[in-house]
């Protein structure tokens, strides 16, 4: 028997498989097609103080081995998150999860997570201080290690839960990022956001999406993803959720060798709707090929040597 | 919706770049004409989406225009081959809202989700008109099989190298109509939209991430809130839509 179990920031997981914010919505539209219980948890779509349309079409472009959003973080706003969504939430999951938060100012995160923090079922907060696709807000938090500080410390002061912040790859040192929001009070760490990118239409000679530039992901992204998680988790200890182009259970293994606690699976989501289901069903059996009882005697074995 | 492997029966051209594809396996997620399936490629990240031209207990028919690499090397399969499918996608037409003497207009590749509609509207009892809207002769399709139905079919084609010259809407002005259905391009709709005397609705396309409500990537604004073009729709109501 293997055991998939993880401790993430003080609540237990059944496994370490984690349907990433944005790709799963707030999880309804896949209990229609499995369990969504068997998840170690998810991360629901990003929520921000007022509603949200998000960018005008077309928001998406594929690429090799990937594709770019440009989604602009649409959602009803975090009263009607609270008031609609959760409750179609709670009828289909009945473990801890963990609310994605977003804003465009200290007082809207704060706003946000304070709502979120009273919502019994929300286990923990990731802050999303990386959302590539959004002006004036987002990623302008996740790219400075002052910033990113600031934003830690005003959800810190407003929930009792864990704090995940999520980090972006669009920056020079993660690592100073990551060191600046465990100083701030942060439980913990997830990364990568997407990378930010674009496409051009060749018959037309312009962007394909009409924001013009957004947020590359899928696997073409996972070897960032594990270098930046290799580095990061060596520098903080807080737990670091791994994720980028996470499509398989050995995926999983790899993410958990550079460092990572959890892994969050993020585009296959999109691709496969039953991606996080597979890759939950496949971990044991991959653990077993190679040798692997328990996920956390592998946890960061990469680190040595 | 399921997922689920279909085997190529056939794959063949109508026209020059227009193929039709008959696909084996699962049908039971579909419940309405205008639905639509997702399907995975070789070499490809995301899946294309393709309107069901027809379906039955145990088949589903395709028409898709050959656009890019992608449905370049989907037109280079063949019987024997399988697909990765996404199927029962989307809302489709809700045939109860039609009238007794519908009108049904395809564009180019807006064509097809016509097909399986016009069935079942005269399977109900209803007189079904079908204007099918194509830039020139070469590029008609299914003309014979809406007759086959029979549907009234009139084409018309931009050039005016068969049937009326000029646009669906040269045809459709003239016709007595209580209720519309349609799926084309943007500018046919506009032009629909400005001469339209009742209820209709409509088919839009729009680029997506995941085809099944997930990622938000087709999101439009009506005005009974945000909608996905996938799950929501494809095909909205004309009192709800925002032009």
């Amino acid at each position: 028997m293997v055991n998939t179990k993880v401790n993430l920031c003080g609540i237990e997981l059944d496994n370490p498989v984690i349907p990433a914010s944005g790709t799963f919505g707030f999880g309804y539209e896949f209990a229609e097609l499995y369990d969504i219980n068997c998840l170690g948890t998810f991360s629901f779509k990003g929520t921000t103080k007022d509603p949200r349309f998000g960018n005008p079409t077309p928001r998406i472009a594929e690429c090799e081995r990937g594709m770019i959003n440009a989604v602009g973080l649409q959602n009803p706003g975090v009263e009607k998150v609270i008031s609609e969504e959760l409750p179609r939430l709670k009828a289909c999951f009945s473990k801890p999860v963990m609310a994605n938060v977003s804003g465009f100012s200290l007082e809207e995160y704060a706003y946000t997570c304070e709502k979120l923090d009273k919502e019994e079922q929300v286990g923990w907060l990731e802050v999303n201080i990386s959302c590539p696709n959004v002006h004036g807000g987002g990623m302008s938090f996740g790219t400075s290690p002052e910033a990113a500080a600031e934003v830690t410390k005003a959800v810190r002061a407003v929930t009792t839960k864990p704090v995940i912040i999520k980090l972006s790859p669009n920056v020079t040192d993660i690592v100073a990022i990551a060191k600046a929001c465990e100083e701030a009070g942060a439980d913990g760490i997830s990364l990568i956001n997407t990378l930010l990118g674009m496409r051009i239409d060749l018959k037309t000679g312009k962007p394909v999406i009409a924001n013009k530039m957004g947020g590359f992901s899928g696997p073409a992204i996972k070897p960032v993803g594990i270098r930046m998680v290799y580095q990061v988790s060596q520098a903080v200890n807080i737990p670091v959720i791994g994720m980028g182009g996470v499509e398989t259970a050995e995926d999983v293994i790899e993410y958990i060798m550079a460092g990572a606690t959890a892994v969050e699976v993020g585009a296959a989501n999109l691709v496969n709707p039953y991606a996080s289901f597979a890759i939950v069903n496949n971990l044991p059996d991959v653990m077993y090929k190679y040798g692997i009882k328990n996920l956390n005697d592998i946890k960061g074995c990469a680190h040595n040597g | 919706m399921n997922r689920a492997y279909y085997d190529i029966i056939y794959n063949k051209p109508l026209t020059k770049d227009i193929f039709e594809m008959k696909l084996e396996g699962d049908t039971s997620h579909i419940t309405a004409p205008g639905q639509f399936i997702n399907i995975q490629l070789d070499g490809f990240y995301l899946r294309r989406p393709i309107s069901i031209c027809d379906y039955d207990d145990e088949t589903i028919t395709i028409i898709y225009k050959i656009v890019g690499q992608g449905t370049e090397n989907m037109s280079m399969l063949d019987a024997g081959d399988y697909l990765d499918i996404l199927c029962g996608l989307g809302n489709g037409f809700d045939t109860s809202k039609c009238g007794k003497k519908t009108v049904l207009i395809g564009g180019g590749v807006g064509v097809p989700p016509m097909y399986n509609l016009c069935k079942k509207l005269l399977s109900e009892g209803k007189d079904v008109s079908v204007i099918l809207g194509f830039n020139t002769k070469d590029e008609i399709f299914y003309e014979e099989e809406f007759k086959a139905l029979g549907a009234k079919v009139y084409v018309s084609t931009v050039d005016g190298s068969y049937g009326t010259k000029g646009f669906v809407t040269d045809v459709l002005k003239d016709l007595e109509y209580d209720y519309f259905c349609t799926c084309g391009p943007m500018p046919m709709f506009r032009a629909i939209e400005k001469i339209a005397k009742t209820s209709g609705q409509y088919s839009f396309e729009e680029r997506m991430g995941c085809g099944f409500g997930a990622c938000m990537g087709c999101s439009c604004k009506t005005k009974y809130g945000y909608k996905r073009i996938c799950r929501d729709g494809p095909v909205l109501e004309r009192e709800e839509i925002i032009w």
